[in-house]
């Protein structure tokens, strides 16, 4: 019997052949904390006897979900954070640098193959380049941390075969959102997803990030994108699937009909085509986040905008992914076109996703965000309404006041 | 492994509870335990930190602690002084956090627990008993490395007494 490429990537690190099902001691290539994780992990990690990390080059602090710091409160975790870098000799990404998933990514830091632990429910996004990213919480990470090590159940895969060619202006967002609305919130629970097909080949780096970060509203603990087409700075060697590997189930979706899609409140999964939702009028638009937020998604709302105004009470927030990312778009006129149209640009990092700060809706207002999740309060205010898209979606809302198709808005 | 049964009342809640409904973001940059526990589950039942006492159960239905990684989940239901969460499923990293933290968790698909009853967790066992209905419920096995990390206490004492995973 074959392997899954989560079986394949675990048994390596295992040292042994492992299947799912297995209770597996694995050694991890690198971890990952935040401002929102890695305050309690230190805390843990020193609880636990830590004198030093167990390789201080391959663990990664990133000030990402409260950047700059809101309160003072905030500014003495981040205190706290780098003063532990430097005593430990870790590399810390400070304020303004990008978001911890991009950076990982954008630093070759997590690399085909690998199994990379992120505090961090998005951690899967790591699929995106053949990595075995998990999402664990402050004191699994301070272990690891310690002992290079930890334990996990080898999950059982789903297969998910995306068949097709997208049409202009559909995009990665509106098939894991349509994925969504078909598996559910829990419908991957404790379970590695697989994504190939000739849609998937066809995604660029950035499509596939979004593709495998949003596997975790599924409760995936992995989601690994087929690496045929993987395209990346630096040499590697794919981890492909056995063709005859075991799958708990097998899904097929042919995406060249598929139209843009919305989640409604208050669940990432109540997912609906845009045409059951166009006409909403919205007050608040955000892009942002890991999801959704690197170079071709600002490309993507700049040429839906090209510079002409957002609605009249309407306010367009930018978070982009890194630094990078931002000086990128500054170079190709992609922030100057935004600019024109009525964006504020705020700082790289996750602020308004997660109601940290720079961006927090008021009591009744209605969001449409280019985020992952639009749980009742998941902005910082429980009486806003949000709704989830992709960046021309959030970018058609924007100019148009109102939920819109980017096809509407010409 | 706690050897005797956490005994206490029930607050009943549905699916789905996501982290955020927990403890919302904008409260967890902080290390201080009273803070997270005086806005536990604020979204859901902004009278739930008022009136939980020390011993009560928290008790589910599927999907609990969806969404974050982030401990503080976990950490506020803890601070709030539940002595144990009953669910009829978890999320991954909400059910291994509770467990790293010391926090008892315990899945049980079937069950039929209303609010306020008085309900035994047998962790040992793998028994709920509801007290109130007469009735019994099995849990679902936890995995022997689990049950070794909540016996120990939680993640950082079971690294303290064994040094290593074992």
């Amino acid at each position: 019997m074959g392997q899954t490429i989560a079986e394949k990537i675990l048994s390596h690190h295992a040292g042994k052949t492992v299947r799912a099902g297995d209770i597996v001691i694995v050694r991890v290539d690198g971890v990952m904390a935040t401002d929102a994780t890695a305050p309690l992990a230190i805390q843990a990690f020193r609880a636990m006897g830590g004198v030093r990390l167990w390789d201080p080059t391959r663990v990664f602090l990133v000030i990402d979900h409260a950047a700059p710091a809101p309160n003072e409160t905030v500014a003495n975790l981040h205190r706290l954070m780098r003063d532990f870098a430097c005593k430990m000799g870790c590399r810390l990404y400070d304020i303004g640098e990008g978001i911890c998933h991009q950076l990982m990514i954008e630093n070759e830091h997590v690399r085909p193959g690998d199994l990379f632990l992120g505090a961090d429910s998005h951690s899967p996004t790591y699929g995106a380049v053949n990595a075995f990213g998990v999402g664990v919480g402050s004191t699994d990470l301070a272990a690891a941390m310690r002992t290079g090590k930890t334990w996990l159940k080898v999950p059982k895969t789903i297969q998910i075969t995306l068949h097709g060619t997208l049409r202009p202006g559909v995009t990665a967002k509106d098939v894991i959102l349509r994925l969504l609305r078909e598996l559910g919130a829990d419908g991957a629970n404790y379970q590695a997803i697989e994504f190939n097909g000739e849609a998937v080949r066809a995604m660029s780096l950035a499509g596939r990030i979004t593709l495998a970060n949003m596997t975790a509203e599924m409760g995936a603990k992995t989601g690994l994108v087929d690496p045929t087409g993987l395209s990346l700075d630096y040499p590697f060697t794919p981890v492909y699937p056995d063709p005859d590997a075991e799958y708990s189930r097998r899904l097929a979706l042919d995406v060249s009909t598929l139209e843009p899609q919305v989640a409604r409140p208050h669940a990432p999964d109540n997912v609906v085509p845009i045409a059951r939702v166009r006409g909403t009028p919205i007050h608040y638009a955000f892009i942002g986040s890991c999801t959704n937020t690197r170079l071709e998604d600002l490309a993507a709302a700049a040429a839906v905008l090209r510079g002409r105004p957002v609605a009249p009470g309407v306010r367009l927030v930018i978070a982009p992914a890194s630094r990078r990312v931002f000086e990128a778009a500054l170079q190709q006129g992609i922030v100057q076109t935004l600019s024109a149209s009525g964006a504020v640009f705020i700082p790289a990092g996750c602020g308004p996703c997660v109601g940290s700060h720079l961006g927090v809706p008021g009591d009744g207002e209605v969001v449409i965000s280019s985020t992952n999740r639009n749980f009742r309060g998941r902005m910082g205010n429980p009486r806003a309404e949000i709704y989830l898209a992709s960046p021309a979606v959030v970018a058609a809302s924007a100019l148009a006041g109102h939920i819109a198709d980017p096809a509407e808005v010409g | 492994m706690n050897s005797e049964p956490i005994c206490g009342i029930a607050h009943v809640y549905g699916d789905n509870i996501d982290t955020d409904r927990i403890i919302p973001g904008k409260y967890t940059k902080t290390l201080d335990m009273a803070t997270l526990a005086a806005h536990v589950l604020e979204d859901l039942d902004p009278d739930f930190a008022r009136t939980v006492r020390p011993g009560d159960l928290l008790v589910a239905g599927y999907n609990f602690g969806c969404g974050s990684s982030r401990e503080q989940a976990p950490l506020a239901i803890k601070a709030a002084g539940v002595a144990a969460v009953i669910a009829r499923s978890f999320a991954r990293i909400f059910y291994r956090n509770a467990i790293n933290i010391g926090l008892p968790v315990i899945e049980v698909e079937d069950h039929a627990i209303r609010p306020g009853d008085r309900v035994a967790v047998d962790l040992a066992a793998g028994l709920v008993v509801n007290h109130t209905r007469n009735e019994t419920y099995r849990a679902t096995a936890m995995p022997q490395q689990m049950v070794d990390i909540l016996a120990a206490g939680g993640l950082v004492n079971y690294l303290l007494r064994y040094g290593d995973y074992v």
